[in-house]
């Protein structure tokens, strides 16, 4: 299989060959296509013209679309998100990146009561098809106000949907799909994927990816117990489940990939089959999207076949800390991930 | 071209006609809600008729306007039919929003109306979201903006004129500054000299007009609209008017004095000095005035009948209506 030579951005429409890529330069890749196959898709945010964006996704946009399509905002988040959205009900379709997912709380009129309300309280005559990437998450020393995993918020309200994608491909093929839904999509990316590589079949056009919005998927099959998870989590859960694997205990992890609409049912499918259920994320606990899986399966046919009680690894019910091991201690890390699945998949059935 | 030319008699009588059927309208939902035919609250527009009527009157086919939460009249200027209007605040199927928005969400994205909102400065934001996509797509679409004297301490007045100038987008804001907010009144709750004075902190000249004065709410509007589609970017305009009621049906009016509403009421009515002009200056007589009266008061009845007959709409519809498909 060629490797392509990742310091190079990909450019789009490429091949269809599968490279080995970062997450940040999928996602980079996808918004090339998507600007290139659609004259009415534009970028706006907070330096991500000549600066490249905080996180270097748009590197290069800008020479490539210029200042009209890569647009550089001020530091107004209500304006980015509230433009966005008199932007898509008029004909164009908006990327909008907040430069730090916490931000968008200076947005969440435009978010929660404009975007998500306007197709049904406007009676269906109008759409909002526009695409709000958030970088979120810990893990990079950012502190309380630049490292939240905010993504219940947006699921949690009707007329958004969330997707979370945690593989290099996923964030490629699910960028396509939320530009090409009719409705406003919030991104969750985590900033530690973006240097994470994985391999990539980019897309030579936006109607070529094979992504549906409310799909989960299981990217590890196993017998013993079942672990849901999404976005960086996943990974961890795959570590995990690596080293449960060198004991003889077989873990399945389902990627829940979006968020909003949740793919429960398979979630109920694989509990049905391993009896045991661990849910990880980096968000606190309470009244995350966990404890929204559990109740799916706490309510499902999955019910009379747990052998164990539900197990919820997730963030400490405190804001992310600065200091390395104080902030290491509030999210879920991969041993504490080993720890978990070991005792549960022990749990006397 | 402005749709309207309120210096001629046709366009005189229209804009007439067209605040004739803003005030019935108001009148019509008061009359239901006594009755006890109108479910929640609503935010009545009268006695700000020529605000509506005068900048609406200045834009063109194909241009857009948003609005608030007092925003019967901006949808009427705009041409909404009070028919459908009606069946939306008597939460009927066949009203614009299928009985989803109500008040304060009547919209009609196909006619430029994108929607009243009842978020305070809700709107703004959106308004330059729409300019930008109309620059982008190569359109010489212009953008009116109404928000109330209550939107300009939200941080998103700030933000959206801010972004409109920047990016010299063909918004114009139009400020219906009517003295008060819910109760609190706009000289205690807004620094400085005035709204308009405002645009200065954005390099926009803030233009203060006479909201009851239809003919200067025209050409005010009119001049900005034409300099924006020019390409000169956004403005700020800050229109003085009145509301005659209270700022919704809870309102008990304490927080000014009966006197003060009806000086407005009597010298300054944007209708009555209207019609008092036109006859003066003997460009229409009080046979066409009376037409006008006569023709309103018809179509607001006659919608308000039809409005009634319409059917409830279905618990069916309310998960799928959520989200737009393909």
């Amino acid at each position: 299989m060629p490797a392509a030579d990742t310091t190079d951005r990909i450019e789009g429409p490429v091949s269809t060959e599968v490279q080995t890529t970062t997450y940040a330069k999928a996602i980079a890749a996808a918004i090339r296509t998507a600007m290139q196959d659609d004259e009415r898709v534009f970028m706006a945010g907070e330096d991500i013209g000549i600066y490249g964006g905080a996180f270097g996704v748009t590197d290069g946009l800008l020479e490539e679309f210029g200042e009209q399509r890569i647009r550089d905002t001020p530091i107004s988040e209500d304006a980015i998100v509230g433009m966005a959205v008199g932007a898509a009900i008029t004909g164009t379709r908006p990327i909008v990146e907040m430069q730090f997912s916490d931000f968008v709380v200076n947005a969440m009129d435009p978010l929660v009561n404009q975007a998500a309300k306007l197709h049904f309280m406007y009676g269906g005559n109008v759409e909002v098809p526009m695409v709000l990437r958030l970088p979120g998450g810990a893990g990079t020393g950012a502190a309380a106000q630049h490292s939240q995993s905010l993504e219940a918020w947006f699921a949690h309200v009707p007329g958004l949907k969330v997707v979370a994608p945690s593989t290099v491909q996923d964030a490629h093929d699910l960028l396509f799909a939320a530009l090409l839904d009719p409705n406003p999509v919030v991104v969750v990316e985590h900033k530690l994927l973006y240097k994470r590589e994985g391999e990539l079949v980019a897309r030579a056009t936006p109607g070529d990816s094979p992504a549906t919005i409310g799909d989960a998927v299981v990217l590890r099959e196993g017998t013993d117990l079942t672990v849901a998870s999404y976005s960086l989590n996943t990974h961890k859960a795959l570590e995990a489940a690596e080293q449960l694997a060198a004991e003889g205990t077989e873990v399945e992890v389902v990627d829940l990939r979006t968020l909003r609409p949740l793919d429960t049912e398979t979630v109920i499918d694989s509990v049905s089959r391993t009896g045991k259920l661990l849910v990880t994320h980096e968000a606190p606990a309470a009244v995350g999207i966990g404890a929204e899986v559990v109740a799916a399966v706490a309510g499902s046919r999955a019910f009379d076949h747990l052998l164990a009680p539900i197990v919820r690894v997730c963030g400490r019910e405190n804001p992310i800390p600065y200091a390395p091991g104080l902030e290491e201690a509030t999210i879920p890390q991969t041993e504490d991930l080993v720890e978990a699945m070991r005792a549960l998949a022990a749990e006397d059935v | 071209m402005p749709r309207l030319d309120p210096s001629e008699p046709k366009g005189a009588i229209e804009a007439l006609t067209t605040m004739w059927t803003i005030r019935r309208f108001e009148e019509a939902l008061e009359d239901l809600y006594s009755r006890g035919m109108l479910h929640g609250t609503n935010h009545l527009s009268i006695g700000q008729e020529a605000v509506a009527v005068g900048a609406c009157g200045a834009l063109d086919e194909g241009d857009f306007i948003t609005s608030t939460h007092r925003g019967h009249g901006h949808s009427i200027a705009h041409g909404a039919d009070p028919e459908l209007m009606f069946a939306e605040l008597l939460g009927r199927d066949t009203g614009y929003c299928g009985g989803r928005g109500g008040s304060m969400h009547i919209a009609d994205v196909g006619a430029g109306n994108l929607g009243a909102n009842g978020i305070v400065a809700g709107s703004m934001t959106l308004s330059v979201g729409a300019a930008l996509s109309q620059h982008l797509l190569g359109s010489s679409a212009v953008v009116l903006c109404f928000f109330g004297d209550g939107a300009t301490n939200e941080g998103s007045f700030h933000e959206a004129l801010n972004l409109a100038a920047v990016w010299q987008l063909p918004v114009v804001f139009v400020c219906e500054n009517n003295q008060y907010g819910m109760s609190m009144a706009s000289d205690l709750s807004t620094a400085g000299e005035s709204v308009a004075a405002r645009g200065t902190a954005y390099g926009l000249e803030g233009v203060q007009l006479d909201g009851n004065d239809l003919p200067a709410m025209f050409e005010g509007v009119a001049n900005a609209v034409a300099a924006a589609r020019d390409g000169h970017g956004p403005a700020l305009l800050e229109a003085i008017t009145y509301r005659y009621r209270g700022h919704s049906k809870s309102d008990r009016n304490l927080y000014r004095t009966q006197e003060e509403i009806e000086q407005w009421r009597t010298e300054r009515d944007p209708i009555a000095r209207f019609e008092a002009r036109l006859l003066d200056e003997g460009a229409v007589d009080q046979e066409a005035i009376d037409t006008a009266r006569q023709a309103a008061r018809e179509r607001i009845r006659d919608a308000v009948k039809a409005a009634v007959k319409a059917p409830e709409p279905s618990v069916d519809v309310l998960e799928e209506a959520v989200y737009a498909s393909r």
